[in-house]
């Protein structure tokens, strides 16, 4: 059923198998004439894994996400991933002109789309804001309202670039809790990009810290959740993890 | 008890709210009407001479005696005519080349040099031509208000269709939208805050391209009522004729600024509504 698309070489993606699992291989990239943004970049996340993509400013985190959500074409390597992606953006790019429930079902046929919006919108708590105006939302509602419009689709493979970055601190943990119960919900598997390494560690099955476009780090979380930042080994990974982004005595 | 008592507080309150919301719809004509007033007072002491400018009441005399002779309404019929058909052309040809040139670069490269060109001439000047080329029947009036309603509507789309923010349409590409999807979801519900502003503009410019145009050579409407006035000495007949092309301007103006109000929900509204 989920169709998977692998890159030949400056190619449209073609099918070829039939997991929830993405498979990179020497994917590289880089824009005129400088350094590599991406290097010989290798990766497998199989089908269901929580990873969390870590890495300073120009580490190619992006570069690497656009390739995966396919705005972006595979030059050099080979990418497959399911045909069934969705995305969550840092700031909610919901269209003003849309009620809410609109802007969950964008794009998608049936005549039953509200009805398909209503239960995404349950399911993230926002059954009260269905018909309201998006300019109209908090951050944090907007950002559900993002996500709802991602899981409406039945991703298989769920990225989310940076989506708790802009919300202040307690909203950022209720969504991380929320998406971390949909993710267990909807079985997919899921890239989250971050700046914050406890965010890292809360939420996912391995964390990536990546470096001058290749992975420096891959370091997997077995803690049990939910995860307590107290926790020995939690704190010992922290550290791993800061002294790997350049930050010391942390 | 309580329950009425609080019912009543809540329409004294809403009925508080009426009374603001009338006097702020009011107030802004209060000094128009004070200056009609200070102007009959002028022209009844014999301050200013009838020939000169006619007392408000005289010229309230002389509209219902163009009314009731049927001159105004029929002159208003044809002026009324001709803008609309010529704004319609503006509208049709406007949004068609806005969108072409909008959405690609192709048809920008064609299109949207050319119409920069006409833009800077100024289009009351091409009244003489339009006459030589087209007659001195109906189609030189349309046509030059179509020339000045199309600028300020191709521009104002083109300018809207290309400001859409590039993250919308990546998170639409993301989404699996197609090209087509993307213009009718994304793109022109986007871009109409800018079109209804054009329209707006395009309207104000239409009504002086009417009045030229009705001006240089017309059988009929507003304009030809203004200038054979002019040849009878009747100040009052083309007051009469500024006081109507005065109340076109600022209906049509209303029309726009309602179904913006209406088309545009989701911005007026955008922090107070649901």
């Amino acid at each position: 059923m989920n169709t998977f698309f692998s890159e030949p070489e400056n190619g449209e993606p073609r099918a070829v198998d039939t997991t929830r699992s993405v498979h990179v291989s020497g994917l590289t990239r880089r824009f005129g004439d400088g350094p590599a943004v991406l290097d010989h970049l290798s990766l497998d996340i199989p089908s269901g894994q929580f990873v969390a993509l870590l890495g300073r400013s120009g580490s190619g985190k992006s570069t690497l996400l656009r390739t995966l959500s396919g705005l972006d074409s595979v030059e050099y390597g080979e990418v497959a991933r399911p045909k069934a992606v969705s995305v969550v953006f840092q700031e909610s790019r919901l269209l003003p002109w849309k009620r809410v429930w609109q802007n969950v079902v964008l794009g998608q046929k049936g005549p039953e789309g509200k009805e398909r919006a209503l239960q995404v919108l349950k399911e993230v708590g926002l059954l009260h804001r269905v018909e309201a105006w998006p300019l109209t939302l908090s951050g944090g509602e907007a950002q559900r309202v993002a996500l709802a419009r991602a899981l409406v689709r039945n991703p298989s493979f769920l990225m989310l670039d940076e989506p708790f970055a802009a919300l202040d601190a307690l909203t950022r943990i209720h969504m991380q809790n929320l998406v971390l119960s949909l993710w267990r919900k909807h079985q997919c598997t899921a890239l989250l990009v971050t700046h914050d390494v406890d965010e890292a560690l809360v939420l996912a099955d391995r964390v990536l810290v990546l470096e001058h476009g290749r992975i420096k780090v891959d370091l997997p979380v077995t803690l049990p959740r939910p995860r307590r930042h107290a926790h020995p080994v939690f704190e010992q990974l922290r550290s791993e993890l800061l002294h790997a982004l350049g930050v010391q005595n942390a | 008890m309580s329950e009425s008592g609080s019912r009543s507080r809540s329409v004294q309150k809403l009925r508080g709210r009426q009374l603001s919301f009338v006097w702020k719809e009011s107030r802004r004509f209060l000094s128009p009407v004070l200056l009609v007033l200070f102007w009959q007072i002028a022209s009844a002491g014999g301050f200013v001479s009838a020939r000169i400018l006619p007392s408000p009441a005289q010229l309230a005399h002389t509209a219902w005696g163009l009314i009731k002779d049927g001159s105004l309404p029929t002159n208003l019929l044809v002026s009324l005519e001709r803008a609309s058909i010529g704004f319609g052309l503006a509208l049709g040809i406007g949004v068609i080349l806005a969108l072409i040139s909008g959405l690609s670069r192709l048809g920008e490269d064609i299109i949207d040099a050319p119409l920069q060109i006409l833009r800077t001439l100024p289009a009351l000047a091409l009244a003489p031509l339009f006459i030589l080329w087209f007659g001195i029947g109906e189609e030189p009036k349309i046509l030059l208000v179509t020339l000045g309603a199309l600028f300020p509507i191709y521009l104002n789309l083109h300018k809207g269709i290309r400001s859409i923010d590039p993250k919308f349409l990546e998170m639409s590409r993301t989404l699996g939208l197609s090209r087509s999807q993307i213009i009718r979801e994304v793109v022109l519900p986007g871009a109409l805050p800018d079109l209804l502003l054009g329209v707006r503009y395009a309207l104000g410019v239409a009504w002086l391209m009417l009045v030229v145009a009705e001006q240089v050579n017309a059988e009929s409407g507003i304009g030809h009522m203004m200038m054979d006035a002019e040849d009878f000495l009747r100040t009052d007949i083309i007051l009469v004729g500024l006081i109507v092309y005065g109340l076109l301007g600022l209906i049509s103006d209303w029309v726009v600024r309602t179904g913006e109000r209406w088309l545009l929900a989701w911005q007026v509204d955008g922090g107070k509504r649901v």
